[in-house]
């Protein structure tokens, strides 16, 4: 019995047009890649994606796989190889943080250092920046029998610091 | 609902089963391989853990047939018990909320869906064939909805709002 190959990050970074999923996946099912987990989405217009793949060829051939994408196609990619997680997260209670209010710096450091300070994970996240509203929006897994009032109330007081509004509250899950 | 005889506990077929994604057939809800099904989908659905709701489909019969019981669920307000409902449509749907629901035939993932709180659904009930209509609210309304879409041939992931609305599934549910 042999151990499956490692799976390989691929990044693609890069203007944004027609086609680009379509070529990157098809060069990798073309080195015998099988994807796994995968995201993307446009960043102010650039193209941005990371997919995870496993495939028998090696990270030489994947990234020979890729050249024609980074050659012609003015995109940055790069492959690298990952170990398996220490432990997978994804534990505790999920909830949605939602954040807007006037751009300024530090709005999602100062948010996010609260979060970590009550251990609360991230899992999902973006960010939009418009004419002049910043919005945040983001999935957090707090741990079984955090005080959440305490964290609304952490998150009510950098916010107000920072000028903008913040809201954290549980999301529905059912097994229906 | 009228009684039923003893039902029997089956296996819960699991997504990507191609009888999940078959709309289901009318039934005649007073044959009697129909009154088996109903009971059958009550005893499994009530070994099964956290389950509300079960529907023909899911233990591999693409018949619009599905049980649901939401008793003592904490979102639930109307309740209308256990009970099993055959061709059974929503009359009306309203004031639609986003929530995340998982089901036991797609144990890996859980997804965000927008459903009706407020909703009529008219069915008929096994052994008699009565015409019944059934309005309700809340986790019940959702539930129901869940389970007529299953013999719609549709799975939640059939109406998730979008590329971020698919999570991986919690261990405990
Ligand atoms: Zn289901």
């Amino acid at each position: 019995m042999t151990l499956p190959p490692p799976v390989l990050a691929v990044t693609v970074l890069g203007d944004d047009r027609p086609g680009i999923v379509a070529e990157l996946t098809e060069a990798l099912a073309g080195v015998g890649g099988n994807l796994e987990d995968s995201t993307m989405t446009l960043l102010r217009g650039h193209f941005a994606m990371v997919v995870l793949v496993r495939t028998g060829a090696s990270q030489e051939d994947v990234e020979s796989a890729m050249a024609p994408l980074a050659q012609s196609g003015g995109l940055s990619v790069d492959v690298r190889s990952l170990p398996d997680p220490a432990h997978l997260s994804g534990a505790g209670q999920p909830f949605t943080l939602r954040v807007h209010g006037a751009d300024r710096p530090g709005i999602v450091a100062s948010i996010t250092r609260v979060l970590a300070r009550h251990q609360g994970n991230i899992v999902d996240l973006g960010t939009r920046l418009g004419s002049a509203l910043y919005v945040l929006m983001a999935e957090v897994m707090l741990p079984e029998g955090t005080d959440v009032e305490a964290v609304q109330a952490d998150l009510a007081e950098a916010a107000s610091g920072l000028g903008v509004d913040v809201s954290l509250h549980p999301v529905d899950d059912d097994l229906l | 609902m009228p009684p039923l005889p003893a039902g029997r506990v089956l296996q819960v077929v699991q997504a990507p089963d191609p009888v999940l994604a078959t709309p289901g057939m009318m039934v005649d809800p007073t044959a009697p391989e129909v009154i088996a099904l109903a009971a059958d989908l009550l005893a499994t659905q009530a070994v099964s853990p956290g389950c509300v709701g079960l529907a023909a489909q899911q233990v591999g019969i693409a018949w619009r047939v599905f049980s649901v019981d939401v008793t003592g669920h904490p979102k639930a307000r109307t309740c209308h018990g256990e009970f099993v409902l055959c061709n059974a449509v929503v009359e009306s749907a309203t004031r639609k909320e986003r929530g995340r629901e998982g089901c036991m035939s797609v144990p890996d993932f859980t997804g965000d869906v927008a459903r009706a709180r407020r909703l009529v659904v008219r069915g008929q009930l096994p052994v008699t064939g009565e015409w019944v209509t059934l309005e309700t609210d809340a986790f019940e309304a959702v539930a129901l909805q869940h389970e007529i879409d299953h013999t719609d041939g549709m799975i939640f992931l059939d109406r998730v709002a979008g590329p971020h609305a698919v999570h991986p599934r919690r261990t405990y549910l």
